[in-house]
């Protein structure tokens, strides 16, 4: 095994760094596809590879080279990795599988949970209105999803505006967008470093159903304006801040808006994607990013590959 | 939108009949709170701790149930009365709909909820509210 077994285990440094920019440049849909695939893949390979990497620890053990009927010398002289680098991929491994049993543990209990209270919910409908002064809105997971939007928020909105809340909550319901998270963060849970690729997941799924939002209603600027509102109203609803007149922020809007969108959190985000048109496929910068994802692949099925090859000399040389 | 809080009723105590049987977990602890509270939603006065055993029709410690109970009051989903030796709970106010509002509130609670829940709109920061509300001015402005 040569050193490109250690591309899948730098490869997610590379994805944690890329994810923000491609959320950013890509369409949201192909985005999300992207990056949800890339996590999950790059999270099996680079725990293929910890696997692999420990397994060259065990073989060197003599017992289990006698019970294997391998040859201690062949391994060691064609030595795949140091012994360290092999105990410390296989503590790396189990480190893994501990959390990512974990994740997938809390996160089935909390798809459970929520499931169980979608159907607690009141009503037939999808929609369920809840009567309370705080503006939220939010799909609950489940089969079937619902969707709940407090009166607060009904009230912050206008007609179309409401339409744009329905629009966009119902493309989360419809397109199962839970299963993403799900994914994304399962495989960030395998792979810490892989953090960044499940929040910038999170990004995406509000944009695809941004997007969404503004097709079924056919007016961008409606769809930025009903999540501003929105926002505002989620947040100046509570009295722990006094509120502030709705357009104050309009008088000093002297700074450029790039400057500002350096620091700016999802939501101011998801609005300015919305005033620009809609983003080109950008097939290029897609193929790249497929490319180096698949490079990764191949990589880890050429270490598989080598670490075959080896054991099988140390067999023969252990049984001749 | 609509809500229809006959149907909602019904709907929540069929949810209750089916989730009381599990008194092991963290979990099941939630989806017991659930259960309770669905039960105190649908009878329209206040329970006592037995009543809401006899009504979950599961066969619950009177203990977990009384733990159950207090928790949810603790939460600050729950009023309670001095009856005699006993409390007596009843839902913070009963106006139709606030069940979905209290169940969320429990679910809240839960970990993980946080990429559970599709939040239309996520909490802005300061400057992200200064921010939006200059776009927002703006888009105001050219989009009538």
């Amino acid at each position: 095994m040569h050193l490109a077994i250690y591309l899948p285990l730098v490869m997610p440094l590379l994805a944690a760094v890329a994810a923000w920019p491609l959320a950013e440049r890509l369409p949201p849909a192909t985005a999300t596809w992207l990056l949800v695939l890339s996590s999950v893949a790059l999270a099996a390979a680079s725990s293929a590879v910890l696997g692999m990497l420990a397994l060259t620890a065990v073989v060197r053990i003599p017992l289990v080279d006698s019970l294997g009927e391998m040859s201690g010398q062949v391994i060691s002289r064609d030595d795949p990795a140091s012994v360290p680098v092999a105990i410390a991929a296989g503590a790396l491994l189990a480190a893994a599988a501990a959390t990512a049993c974990r994740a997938l543990w809390r996160r089935a209990a909390a798809l459970i949970e929520a499931g169980r209270q979608a159907r607690l919910l009141p009503g037939a409908g999808q929609v369920v209105v809840t009567d309370d002064e705080a503006a939220d809105a939010y799909t609950l997971p489940g089969v079937p999803c619902r969707i709940v939007i407090t009166t607060g928020m009904l009230r912050a909105l206008s007609d179309p505006e409401r339409r744009v809340l329905l629009a966009h909550e119902r493309a989360h319901a419809l397109g199962l967008h839970y299963l993403f998270t799900t994914a994304a963060r399962l495989a960030a849970a395998a792979n810490p470093l892989l953090r960044p690729v499940a929040a910038a997941t999170g990004y995406t799924l509000e944009r695809w159903a941004d997007e969404r939002a503004a097709a079924v209603t056919g007016d961008r600027r409606l769809a930025a304006r009903a999540i501003a509102r929105a926002a505002l109203a989620a947040t100046t609803a509570p009295s722990r801040k006094p509120r502030r007149a709705a357009h104050a922020a309009t008088v000093l809007g002297a700074v450029s808006t790039p400057v500002r969108m350096r620091r700016a959190g999802p939501v101011p985000r998801r609005v300015a994607a919305l005033l620009r048109p809609p983003r080109d496929p950008r097939l290029l910068l897609l193929a790249a990013a497929v490319l180096l994802v698949a490079a990764v692949g191949v990589s880890a099925l050429e270490a598989a590959r080598d670490l075959h090859a080896l054991l099988e000399s140390a067999r023969a040389a252990g049984t001749s | 939108m609509l809500y229809d809080s006959e149907r909602g009723c019904a709907a929540v105590r069929e949810g209750a009949g089916r989730s009381g049987d599990d008194a092991a977990g963290r979990r099941a602890a939630g989806e017991l709170e659930a259960a309770v509270l669905a039960v105190l939603q649908a009878a329209g006065s206040a329970l006592s701790p037995g009543d809401v055993r006899d009504r979950l029709g599961g066969d619950l410690a009177y203990t977990t149930v009384v733990t159950i109970l207090s928790r949810l009051h603790d939460k600050g989903v729950l009023e309670r009365r001095k009856a005699g030796r006993a409390f007596r709970y009843v839902p913070v106010a009963d106006e139709p709909g606030l069940a979905a509002r209290r169940m969320a509130r429990v679910l809240d609670a839960e970990p993980d909820r946080e990429a559970v829940l599709a939040r239309f709109v996520s909490s802005l920061s300061d400057t992200d509210e200064e921010l939006l509300r200059r776009m927002h001015g703006e888009a105001a402005a050219d989009g009538g």
